[in-house]
């Protein structure tokens, strides 16, 4: 701590020669044949709030981490306070004041929130005085900061919002003056957004400098004084918050206009294709995460789920899809029971007419060291030839169809599917399992790591399944896309659903309310086929086709 | 973003050269005790190729690799590490004795298929239940299999002293198979191979090749087993049962390695005794991984550790220091460079290939 | 009271026995709870018995016999380090590489400078450790004699001599003291063995090997090393964002085990044994292994489970050669008056001698059961097997 200590006063030495937190001066970075950040200048005032956008793969985590150490500039300068610095590594950066909340959180699991806190920034070779002084010093941060959390608790019993506190905790108390914030809200309900952003103009007020990147257009105009823009590694202009506007900041990112909205005709849902009664699913530690769910799904509609993600929606999603056993309850599919138990069951629920594009394309949806054409095949690799010979030809012809149909790219079929860019084997996935012509399709996070091109070309196809006569649902934790995409919302808590709305008239509040648990009745029930016909004109953060489908490859 | 290499780099290019790297690592060692490694190396070549003699003991060793190898090549495409073919072939030639005993003093053409199946299922058996016990309880295949590997040695040296010895004899065998019901050498055949124990389980290894390679890339089953090997819970989403798989692909790796006792107690030895493997359930482990799990690169790396086998075997007479244990070495650095340390030579040589391939590239070096 | 001593002799067995599995077991524990799996145990425990029959018989000193075996032990943990932290091979193969070089290496390098087959010569005298026992306990001090080798001056020789004695000195009090307390317990009947059999009886690797427990438990748990070691075979990246580097923690962890499986080989060869004999680590790292999934990767269940495959083996020791005869006695001595008596039709199962390869198979089948289940779910450090990478 004393390392630390001294540091901070050379900072308040600084502080008097530059009113500069950062400044980044010509960085460039290469990942092999990507430039992911090219020429980079960005100056962040002492004491603000600087909003950096863009879209995925813009380079904007990239350029975050080559300012906390954790790789290295091609080329450039960094100066933290008016000084430049090699910043040699992420100890390197924390000792000049700089911390990091990444996206995902660099915290382990088992251990307690105060073990956590302390880990890399101990004091001695015992551990007993650090974690006494530590406790201490929580308790100070949380009276300061309204960052109230247990120390004692441990990490996989809190919440997503809990678990991102102790990140801020973590970086505060090893005297972070510049707090990085990664897509701090990707996994947060709105109230505890909102309970962020308190803490976030609590920093300010305290002096701190705040660096938050974030895609969502929303949160720049809420909380920022200035926002830097970043498209293709470069970055395109930087303003004052108050003298921009939403629009402005979109065609900057995606480098022409924008339309704000997904373009969508009325529902006209038919009979009951998917029906789920009083399913009952635990997780792998026999613990249930899906606590007596019903609903059904018609043909022609959009079912969506919308909760914070962690509250049994993959459970469902993996069960419903045979995935995972049931401990109880029943899935219909055309009104025929599905049975779904033993790890084969996804084969069966397959054969019956129930299409699976899963929440984790890498982890469940591709095999990745497959060739595209072995990929498009997966699940379906019974039905390629008769007896136990498989039909390579086969197969190969119709890869080559999904691959011109859902304009896949590159174009060829014996590249390595790990080779693809995330738009690409999203869609790799997608092709094979609306090309079988299912009655049902399951989706879990359709556009989760994709690129904006894709995003519209996605959201198109899973519309046009829903005319063709599908029944289709829909699980993200993307509230936007929930919104934008189904014709009727559920909201799914704790295991249960908690609540149905009609998305043309529910309000974003009242959702998150009901995400979180804390509402104290449901929604008005729109009851199924009586949605009226409708637009929806939610205001998603971004549609357009970007210029270059293949730019997230290899960044942020 | 990892520099790609050109296809034939990463197939032959760089075995070949953690094969030499091998090798040059354990004519340092022979070096370093004093001896002469060419000369080793000049020995064993001409101990073991040099003509239709040792050549025919060169591939009694290869068969025994090939079948061995592929058993650890089959299993790893699905994921599992099957360390146990020893243990598997061993049991398996209890299955064989029991078959070839059953129908003792008939053709050994109508026998043969018996023996195959008697050691087929036992070496099953003997993979199964390691297979079971990581499917339904999660223990890990690796260290099951070596285990069962020393209970093998057990539970074999009990039936063999104890069951099938025939009263009145001294050493630890069982009755032996009639020599019409033997697998014949190759020699009865030609006389090249003159009284060399290489038999007609070799054309049965060949034949295993080209069916591995069918069942794995040709077949719905093997799309399966690759699917879980590269990433089971993609299996398991694909519809594919993990369990069922990891117990069949065991079992299918234990008949593999059952065949190496085909070759030993129904051929060359022609009566069951203690310890016929002889470590060659072992040798398939580096034979499987320097063959890149491939048929083709499984037959080649059995034919290499066959020559070195045997060529340990002249070199035993000429050059009594080293012993043959020296192979054993071999064996482990093979598997070392192959299989673990394939990284250490792909760094600088894919530097190479960048380099020439793309002079005027600016954005070079991988993450 | 026939039996108690038995009772006693077959625990002081336990503990003899359990000590190589104890170290390799306690020496896995560090590396797996940094991340890497270490099925290489085996052969790091095959190499550093070599090491230490090797170096002892050459340089004439046990505790050189030791030096070398945890030399061995660091290269292979060296190549096992460079194979799966800097190259991010396959933690098992590299593993399973090293077990084949240690069982090949080992008789190569035997046989090529002794040429008795893979065997190193018998040592004896300062060769090897010797059980401490009260005679030695309170045994009048000595002059530690230099040996021949050691270079130098001859005035500088009296001059070592003293300080060897002055540092000799606490321990012979201390040894005296201990003596003292121990010989009046063993002063009478039910003492006598209890001191001599299994306190007493052991040599220095023996203690050291059960003082590494408590002290296992509180490096991982009381200090910052510790810490750190626990946290980067769960979440490496939550380390490597705090600053600190993977790798080093890593070679760190290798380090550790690399010291304890070396001390485990030397027991092996020049305490337990007086000589190196081919593969005579005989699965016993992969026991370790066994044994460390069972305890759940926790110091002091690990030295209960190595106590009870100590028992098994001791109880094989006593049983070769037994009949059915023995075990029925032993059942009944146990379970006495409440079992039956034999029915007269099964009395010739009791001179039925009970197969060796019974009695040796089964630790081996015991850790199957063991693995197979009966312990709840046995969770891994989360990252222990994975290569670390910056990549996504």
């Amino acid at each position: 701590m004393e390392g630390l200590n001294q540091s901070s006063e050379q900072r308040s030495q600084g502080a008097a020669v530059s009113d500069l937190a950062i400044e980044l001066i010509g960085i460039n970075k290469h990942f092999g044949p990507v430039h992911a950040n090219r020429d980079i200048h960005l100056k962040v005032k002492r004491g603000t709030v600087h909003g950096i956008v863009g879209e995925n793969g813009a380079g904007k985590s990239t350029l975050m981490s080559i300012l906390y150490g954790f790789y290295h500039a091609d080329s450039g300068e960094i100066r933290v306070d008016g000084v430049p610095q090699k910043i040699t590594d992420s100890r390197h950066a924390l000792a000049l004041g700089i911390g990091m909340v990444h996206q995902h959180f660099m915290l382990v699991d088992n251990f307690t929130v105060l073990e956590n806190v302390v880990l890399g920034a101990e004091d001695s070779a015992m551990l007993a005085p650090t974690l006494d002084k530590a406790r201490n010093q929580l308790k100070k941060l949380a009276d300061d900061y309204g960052l109230e959390v247990d120390p004692d608790a441990v990490i996989e019993n809190l919440s997503v919002g809990q678990q991102q506190r102790v990140e801020i905790l973590k970086a505060l108390y090893r005297g972070a003056e510049t707090l990085i914030l990664d897509e701090p809200t990707g996994v947060l309900t709105p109230a505890e957004a909102d309970q962020l952003f308190a803490v976030i103009r609590t920093l300010r007020a305290e002096g701190k400098t705040v660096l938050l990147i974030t895609h969502k257009l929303r949160e720049i105009m809420a909380i920022t004084d200035e926002v830097s823009v970043m498209r293709q590694g470069a970055m395109v202009k930087t303003l004052e918050t108050k003298t921009t506007s939403p629009g402005e900041l979109a065609e900057l990112m995606v480098g022409r206009r924008v339309l704000l909205r997904v373009e969508k005709g009325p529902a006209h849902p038919g009979k009951v294709l998917l029906e789920v009664e009083h399913l009952v699913v635990t997780d792998d530690f026999k613990i249930p995460r899906v606590k007596d769910v019903s609903f059904s799904v018609r043909a022609g509609e959009i079912v969506g789920i919308a909760g914070v993600a962690g509250n049994g929606q993959s459970e469902l999603l993996e069960s419903i899809t045979g995935m995972r056993d049931q401990q109880s309850g029943v899935v219909r599919l055309n009104g025929v029971p599905l049975s779904l138990e033993g790890d084969d069951g996804a084969a069966r629920a397959r054969a019956a007419g129930l299409a699976h594009v899963p929440e984790d394309r890498l982890r469940m949806g591709l095999v990745t060291n497959f060739a595209e054409w072995e990929n498009s095949i997966l699940g379906y690799q019974g039905s390629y030839g008769k007896g136990i010979g498989l039909d390579i030809a086969m197969a190969r012809k119709e890869a080559e169809e999904h691959i011109r149909k859902f304009d896949i790219r590159p174009p060829n079929m014996d590249l390595k599917t790990a080779n693809f860019s995330g738009g690409n084997q999203q869609k790799i996935v997608l092709a094979r399992e609306m090309e079988r012509n299912p009655d049902v399709l399951i989706v879990g996070q359709p556009t989760r790591g994709v690129d904006i091109g894709a995003i519209e070309f996605i959201h198109n196809q899973i519309i046009k399944m829903r005319d063709a006569g599908k029944a289709i649902l829909l699980v993200s934790v993307e509230l936007d896309e929930i919104r934008s995409l189904s014709d009727r919302i559920l909201v799914m808590f704790d295991g249960q659903i908690v609540g149905e709305a009609d998305p043309a008239t529910a309000d974003e509040t009242e959702l998150g309310l009901l995400m979180t648990g804390s509402h104290p009745g449901r929604i008005a029930d729109a009851g199924p086929g009586t949605l009226p016909a409708h637009e929806t004109p939610v205001q998603k953060t971004l549609v357009e086709r970007s210029p270059q489908d293949n730019s997230d490859k290899g960044t942020d | 973003m990892r520099g790609q290499l050109p296809r034939w780099v990463d197939v032959a290019l760089l075995p070949v050269l953690n094969v030499v790297l091998a090798f040059f690592i354990a004519g340092l060692i022979v070096l370093a005790v004093g001896q002469d490694p060419l000369k080793a190396i000049s020995i064993m070549i001409s101990g073991s190729i040099g003509d239709g003699y040792s050549l025919g003991y060169t591939l009694y060793y290869t068969t025994d690799f090939i079948f061995a190898g592929l058993a650890v090549a089959l299993a790893f495409h699905a994921g599992l590490f099957n360390i146990g073919p020893e243990g598997q072939a061993y049991i398996g030639g209890l299955g064989v004795i029991l078959g070839a005993l059953a129908l003792n003093g008939m053709h050994w053409a109508l026998v043969l298929p018996v023996m195959i199946v008697g050691g087929a299922l036992f070496g099953a058996l003997w993979a199964f239940i390691p297979g079971y016990l990581q499917a339904k309880r999660g223990s890990h295949v690796v260290i099951t299999t070596i285990l069962f590997n020393f209970i093998a040695v057990s539970v074999m040296g009990y039936l063999i002293t104890r069951v099938l010895k025939p009263a009145g004899v001294n050493s630890d065998e069982s009755a032996p198979i009639d020599p019409l019901t033997r697998v014949p050498a190759l020699a009865q055949f030609t006389d090249f191979f003159k009284h060399t124990p290489v038999n007609v389980t070799f054309i049965l290894a060949i034949v295993a090749l080209f069916v591995v390679y069918w069942l794995v890339w040709r077949t719905k089953f093997g799309f399966a087993m690759r699917a879980l090997g590269h990433n089971p819970t993609a299996a398991n989403y694909a519809g594919i049962s993990n369990e069922k798989m990891i117990m069949i692909v065991m079992a299918l790796s234990g008949v593999l390695a059952a065949m190496v006792a085909v070759n030993n107690v129904g051929g060359v030895q022609g009566r069951l005794i203690l310890n016929f493997v002889n470590g060659a359930g072992f040798v398939g482990i580096a034979v499987a991984f320097m063959g890149r799990g491939h048929p083709i690169g499984v037959a080649l790396s059995a034919l290499l550790f066959g020559m070195l086998y045997q060529g340990g075997q002249a070199l035993a007479f000429e050059m009594p220091d080293i012993k043959k244990e020296m192979i054993v070495t071999i064996q482990a650095l093979v598997i070392l460079f192959t299989g673990a340390m394939g990284e250490m030579l792909r760094i600088p040589v894919a530097g190479i290939f960048n380099r020439l391939s793309a002079p005027s590239s600016s954005g070079e070096g991988g993450r | 009271m026939e039996q108690y001593v038995t009772l006693v002799q077959i625990l002081g067995g336990t503990v003899r026995l359990a000590v190589p599995v104890l170290l390799a077991c306690l020496a896995g524990l560090y590396s797996e709870r940094s991340g890497i799996v270490d099925i290489g145990l085996e052969g790091k425990l095959l190499a550093s018995a070599f090491a230490a029959a090797v170096a002892s018989a050459v340089f004439g000193y046990a505790w050189i016999g030791i030096l070398f075996a945890i030399l061995a032990a660091l290269a292979f943990s060296a190549i096992h380090g460079l194979a799966s932290i800097n190259f991010r091979g396959n933690q098992t193969i590299s593993g399973v590489a090293l077990n084949f070089l240690a069982a090949g290496l080992t008789v190569f390098l035997g046989n090529a400078w002794f040429h008795r087959g893979g065997f190193t010569p018998q040592l004896n005298g300062p060769q090897r450790f010797f059980p401490i026992t009260l005679d030695t306990l309170s045994a009048p001090l000595d002059y530690v004699a230099l040996p021949e080798w050691v270079p130098g001056i001859d005035w500088l020789r009296p001059i070592v001599q003293f300080l060897l004695y002055v540092i000799e000195l606490p321990f012979y009090w201390f040894g005296r003291l201990v003596a003292l307390v121990l010989g009046w317990v063993a002063s009478n009947p039910i003492g006598e063995p209890l001191v001599n059999q299994l306190l007493l009886g052991h040599n220095i690797i023996t203690y050291f090997a059960f003082l590494a427990v408590p002290i296992t438990a509180w490096v991982l748990f009381r200090t910052r090393f510790g810490l750190r070691l626990r946290a980067v075979g769960e979440n490496p990246k939550a380390i490597d964002t705090a600053g600190i580097s993977v790798s080093r923690l890593r070679y760190q962890a290798l380090i550790i085990t690399a010291v304890l499986v070396g001390i485990g080989g030397a027991y092996l060869s020049i305490a337990q044994n007086a000589v190196f004999t081919p593969n005579m680590s005989n699965g016993r790292g992969y026991v370790a292994l066994a044994a460390l999934i069972f305890a759940k990767w926790r110091p002091g269940p690990a030295l209960l489970v190595c106590l009870m495959f100590g028992f098994l083996d001791a109880l094989q020791i006593r049983t070769q050669g037994a009949t059915l005869a023995g075990l029925w006695d032993a059942i009944n001595w146990i379970f006495g008056s409440w079992l039956p008596a034999i029915p007269a039709a099964l009395a010739g199962i009791k001179t039925y001698e009970i197969p060796v390869q019974a009695v040796q198979v089964l630790p081996y089948v015991l850790t199957v059961i063991l693995l197979a289940g009966f312990i709840g779910r046995a969770v891994a450090p989360k990252a222990s097997g994975l290569p670390y990478t910056k990549d996504r």
